[in-house]
């Protein structure tokens, strides 16, 4: 076991967050962390990367409460993808990717030529060693998020944690991008939107909602028409294939959701009254 | 642009690109010591240099010795230090505030500084044993204390530290104001509206003394985070994941780049556009790695000062314009040309 929460909670601005989520990241695995829109998948991705203390609980990594670990050192060991990171600074991509290199480098240990190899490997990693020299605000959406994988692999982790990384990307970039990630020899956790994309490439799926962790499997064991209707809103049909995989088939518009209309009403009618 | 002098600086390595910087520093010294009213040539610069430091014992007329060392290379000197300071605070402001807009007075300093100087000037506070500086000093560090408390109350995050800077420098700026136009004569309102334009007329050793610690102080400091300011180019958030000690990283360069602020205010009082426009200019240069650019920075703004210094004493004969008029006239233009550069490269 390498990344593990327990019994985390985290709240901001007087709002709770996350409530009592406990889960472990195994070795090696791609960890799919699903959930509607404010359930928490930020929040926790944030606990488990360290930059964030939660309320109560801990996160372990490696068995030591990541609190105690230095920053560099948890630098080192787990690298996080944020949703669209982006910047004014007129930096070139390969730049961008040097940043990877920051929990290794110091005032007193200087960039060596083993750090350009690291990066010039991790910008051939995700294809983008031919755009090395253009600046940051040339590059599309999807060249920008494979130099943000670039960089995450540039720290040499062993986990690797990425939020809602093909927001934004056409079809075909979001699937290229997970593939990629899925290629690395690393250990994966991922907030990701699209169901489908979660029952492709993930071993396991962790399901947020409002804060708590409802479910946490094998996707075909988690991906269940009852469960999306429960936590998304949204009527589906799960189709099995004979090799153990999945795929989701939404329903163009159904009834109103009876769990979601009360509520709504509610509010209407306290803002009338 | 920014190519060309990374291979420029890369031909010639570091230490040829350290020498040089130098070379261009000594130089833009030696003109600020040998231009002004009275033209006094190099030679005469050189040899009193020799004299002074070494005892060289150079035969020249005692009064081209003084005006050299006493008035012109002191005044260069914390010129080129106060250029420096600014410019180095500007662009550790910049990089962790994450906006274009930001100088090294946000924080409240220079509105602070104003307020501490006419209390010291106009009302008499510190009944004599307060001199103006000290007492800009003094009021700059009050500002920039409340500036920071009413950031930390508001969340810490860039807008709260941006926008409890403004407050800060209206509250101050408004007290100055005040103070001025209830208690000031005349002769005392331009007085203090001389010094906040900036002024480097009455500087003397005392204060090169205290302003060349400060700015090496200061620049050395950042320099030491030159990695960790790199780690902020897509925000605190990426900074923290790349290991930066992100509350640590703000204390020590907000407070620092205070501190020089601070310093260079108290001497010189409150020059604009220095802070804002030179590492936009030393961006546009060297590029945005910091370990290149603060030092970039700091010779651009010590040079950039040195030569604003020359024109307000020679630029109309006879008289000695504010040194911030100069470094806003040239100043702004150069700041529209920056700015049309950007939306071209864009």
């Amino acid at each position: 076991m390498m990344l593990s929460a327990k019994n985390v909670s985290w709240s901001a601005g007087g709002a709770e967050i996350l409530r009592d989520v406990s889960l472990d990241v195994r070795a090696g695995e791609f960890l799919g962390v699903i959930g509607p829109n404010g359930s928490g998948k930020t929040s926790l991705m944030a606990l488990l990367a360290g930059i964030r203390r939660p309320k109560s609980g801990e996160v372990l990594l490696d068995g030591v409460p990541i609190g105690m670990l230095g920053g560099r050192e948890v630098a080192r060991r787990l690298a996080l993808v944020e949703q669209q990171a982006e910047t004014g600074e007129r930096i070139t991509a390969r730049q961008a990717v040097e940043l990877g290199r920051t929990p290794y480098l110091g005032p007193l240990s200087p960039w060596s030529p083993e750090d350009d190899a690291i990066v010039e490997a991790a910008l051939e990693n995700v294809d983008m060693a031919h755009l090395s020299g253009r600046l940051w605000h040339t590059l599309s959406g999807g060249e920008r998020q494979r130099l943000h994988i670039g960089r995450a692999l540039a720290q040499q982790p062993k986990i690797l944690l990425l939020d809602e990384p093909t927001n934004h990307l056409d079809i075909g970039h979001q699937i290229g991008l997970l593939d990629l990630v899925r290629r690395q020899d690393l250990t994966v956790a991922a907030a990701l939107h699209d169901l489908n994309h979660a029952a492709m490439f993930c071993d396991r799926l962790a399901v947020m909602q409002g804060g708590r962790l409802v479910a946490l499997g094998a996707p075909r064991e988690v991906l269940t028409a009852g469960r999306i209707r429960d936590v998304f809103g949204v009527e589906a049909e799960v189709d099995h294939e004979s090799d153990g995989s999945c795929h989701i088939r939404y329903r163009a518009v159904g009834p109103p959701h009876p769990a979601v209309r009360p509520a709504r009403l509610e509010s209407i009618t306290g803002r009338v009254s | 642009m920014t190519a060309d002098v990374n291979r420029a600086i890369s031909s010639i390595g570091r230490t040829g690109a350290v020498f040089l910087a130098l070379v261009v520093l000594v130089a833009a010294l030696w003109l600020g010591a040998a231009v002004g009213e009275t033209a006094i040539p190099f030679e005469v610069v050189a040899k009193t240099v020799a004299n002074r430091l070494w005892a060289a014992g150079y035969p020249l007329e005692p009064i081209d010795e003084g005006i050299v060392w006493s008035y012109r290379l002191s005044r260069a000197v914390v010129a080129a230090c106060c250029g420096a300071s600014l410019a180095v605070s500007g662009v550790v402001l910049q990089s962790l505030l994450r906006n274009p807009l930001a100088d090294p007075y946000i924080l409240g300093i220079s509105a602070g500084a104003s307020t501490g100087a006419v209390g010291v000037a106009i009302l008499g506070l510190g009944a004599g044993f307060l001199t103006l500086p000290m007492g800009a000093f003094v009021g700059a560090l009050v500002a920039f204390v409340l500036v920071s408390l009413l950031a930390a109350k508001a969340g810490r995050g860039t807008a709260a530290i941006i926008l409890a800077g403004v407050a800060g420098s209206q509250l101050f700026n408004a007290l100055t104001s005040f103070i001025v136009t209830k208690a000031a004569t005349a002769e005392q309102a331009r007085g203090i509206m001389f010094w906040l334009l900036g002024n480097l007329s009455g500087v003397r050793w005392p204060d090169a003394w205290l302003a060349v610690p400060a700015a090496l102080s200061g620049l050395a400091v950042c320099l030491w985070h030159a990695r960790s300011l790199d780690a902020f180019t897509f925000g605190a958030e990426q900074a923290a994941s790349l290991g930066i000690s992100v509350r640590r990283t703000y204390l020590a360069l907000v407070g620092i780049s205070a501190m020089m602020t601070a310093v260079m205010v108290s001497i010189v009082g409150s020059i604009g556009f220095v802070g804002l426009v030179i590492p936009h200019a030393a961006r546009l240069l060297v590029g945005v790695r910091h370990g290149v650019l603060l030092p970039a920075a700091a010779l651009i703004g010590a040079v950039f000062m040195i030569v604003a210094d020359i024109l307000s004493r020679i630029l109309i004969p006879g008289q000695v314009l504010p040194i911030g008029v100069i470094t806003a006239l040239v100043g702004a233009p150069a700041f529209a040309l920056i700015l049309g550069q950007r939306r071209n490269r864009a």
